[in-house]
């Protein structure tokens, strides 16, 4: 999914001075490689509902989800409970999931409970205008 | 030494990554047009659903089961392939993909040499459960490891580590004695590379097992069968013959066949499906760079019908080309001529056959072959596709109503492809 565009020179150079600007052009920016370290560990998803907007996250809101770090306290995290995939902040110190809406109830994580981290939410995307 | 790691029943595995209400449950995968059965999770071959059973048969049976049913759904398998195989250069530069859920390793000496012959054993063993773990965490893939110094005895591990429990999927063959203990009990069938033909010659020689075709003289082995099978016997002796293949070879015959959703006694729906499947094989044509000569037309009828009919023609194209358009249009003047009137057709298939590399054309002295402007064309169709997922832009000889097209009436959501298909969290 990488694609990068290439820029080489803006200027045709009929005789005399190229454009100093020349010297100085960057490579286009890519919002893929600026905010996917992991690509390959790394999925898109769309959140479903209102428990997390104190978090800033919307129904509708894009998740960018990396599997491959390992989640710390206080992130926002992918959760599969009763086999469900769920958003919810990890609170390693009362060992529970809480929701960033006082209206839900924190889960306990025992080591009883069908749950399972699936990954941290690194970012998400609000649209103002629709894509 | 040579790494080989398998994806457990890769289909089904997909199937379970975005829905973790499925792992650990019997989930199956069908064929394309939904006939056969190709993949079974392990609970669902616990339950005795065999490998290519016919849908028909058992459909009601796994519904009352609770066996959860899936279309296959390439797009997904695809993208998690690819994902496994990326994962996999975090631990090797060296990487072989051998199929879509298939990838060997090469694994630079592990462990110093100060170290006894169980550390870098018990080393191995850990790293390959290492791999294993990492795969799980970054991708949701269960995978088996094998690891040993040749990469048939290291298929030979892999299979261990998935039959053997106590391997917990990761199995490590780096000596003799336990090489030799696992080809003991391993029929010659299940050896890489020995196909039931050869093992039913290998037992009118009474070679059974791997450790006896192991033990065999590769002289004498070699003047019955081939020099492959020889090299197996070097193989499974633990001298590496086989290198890794890093750089895919371009192939050198592209298909695309596919049934139909109902047979068809119609002209019209076989020249768009045929179109279709012109339009698929150019875009793999194209992604690998080659030029086709000439092209083949495949038309089949059921093989249960009184009428079996099945005909392919080979059409030699004006000059080598990847152009849809021009392939295509040859395509349907063809099956217009191999199309029966009265006769229903289920199956149609076209093969781009001598292939050349695109960079060096032999050019043709009465014409100048393909033109910029095509390739430009092309170019900017695959771009398209690629960039808005696939059929955005497609030939109108494919026609707009796919009737034909295959059924998929289980197929999950694209997860990974398509925008309006993302896996949805509950918030």
């Amino acid at each position: 999914m990488k694609k990068y565009l290439l820029s080489l020179f803006t200027h045709s150079v009929p005789a005399g001075f190229p454009s100093p600007a020349d010297d100085y052009l960057d490579r286009s920016l890519d919002l893929n490689t600026y905010l996917i370290k992991h690509p390959a560990a790394t999925y898109l998803a769309r959140a479903k509902g209102d428990s997390m907007e104190g978090c800033g996250i919307f129904d509708g809101d894009l998740l960018i989800v990396d599997r491959s770090i390992e989640a710390q306290h206080g992130q926002i995290i992918i959760a599969a409970i009763d086999g469900q995939l769920t958003c919810k902040i990890l609170d390693k110190n009362k060992q529970c999931l809480t929701s960033a809406n006082e209206h839900f109830t924190p889960i306990r994580i025992s080591e009883f409970s069908d749950l399972v981290i699936e990954g941290v939410v690194i970012h998400s995307v609000r649209h103002h205008v629709l894509p | 030494m040579f790494c080989l790691v398998d994806c457990n029943s890769f289909y089904a595995s997909c199937e379970q990554v975005f829905r973790p209400d499925l792992r650990n449950k019997p989930v199956v995968v069908l064929s394309n047009n939904d006939c056969f059965i190709v993949a079974r999770s392990a609970q669902a071959k616990a339950m005795g659903i065999g490998d290519l059973q016919t849908m028909f048969d058992i459909k009601s049976w796994m519904q009352q089961q609770n066996v959860t049913i899936f279309s296959s759904n390439y797009a997904l398998y695809g993208d998690l392939s690819a994902r496994v195989m990326n994962t996999l250069r975090l631990f090797s530069s060296r990487i072989e993909i051998y199929s879509i859920d298939e990838m060997f390793l090469y694994l630079e000496e592990i462990s110093s040499p100060q170290n006894s012959p169980t550390q870098i054993s018990e080393s191995m063993n850990d790293y390959g459960k290492h791999i294993k773990k990492t795969i799980f965490q970054h991708t949701a893939m269960p995978v088996s490891v094998g690891i040993a110094p040749t990469k048939t005895l290291a298929k030979l591990a892999n299979r261990a580590a998935k039959i053997i429990p106590k391997c917990q999927g990761v199995g490590v063959l780096d000596t003799s004695k336990k090489w030799d203990w696992v080809k003991k009990r391993t029929p010659v069938n299940k050896i890489w590379g020995i196909s039931s033909r050869f093992s039913a010659r290998l037992a009118e020689l009474n070679i059974y097992t791997a450790l006896e075709l192991a033990n065999s003289d590769p002289k004498m082995i070699r003047r019955y069968f081939n020099v492959c099978v020889e090299r197996t016997i070097e193989e499974l002796n633990g001298h590496a013959c086989l290198s890794l293949e890093e750089i895919p070879t371009p192939k050198k015959q592209i298909y695309c066949s596919r049934s139909f959703a109902q047979k068809t006694k119609q002209l019209p729906p076989i020249q768009d499906a045929i179109s279709l499947y012109v339009a698929r094989a150019c875009e793999k044509l194209r992604a690998q760079q080659s030029m086709s000569a000439s092209l083949q037309i495949l038309l089949y009828t059921a093989s249960y019908e009184s009428n079996y009919y099945n005909s392919h023609q080979v059409i030699q194209l004006p000059y080598p080309s990847d152009d849809t358009r021009l392939i295509s249009a040859i395509a349907r003047t063809a099956v217009q001529h191999l199309f029966k009137p009265g006769v229903a057709y289920i199956k149609a298939g076209v093969g781009l056959l001598e292939l050349s590399d695109k960079k060096h054309q032999q050019l043709d002295m009465f014409h100048p072959g393909q033109s910029t402007k095509t390739d430009q064309l092309m170019t900017v169709i695959d771009k398209i596709n690629t960039h808005y997922g696939r059929n955005s832009i497609y030939v109108a000889a494919e026609g707009v109503h796919k009737k034909w097209a295959m059924r998929q009436a289980y197929r999950s959501p694209s997860y990974t492809s398509q925008w309006n298909e993302l896996p949805e969290i509950k918030c």
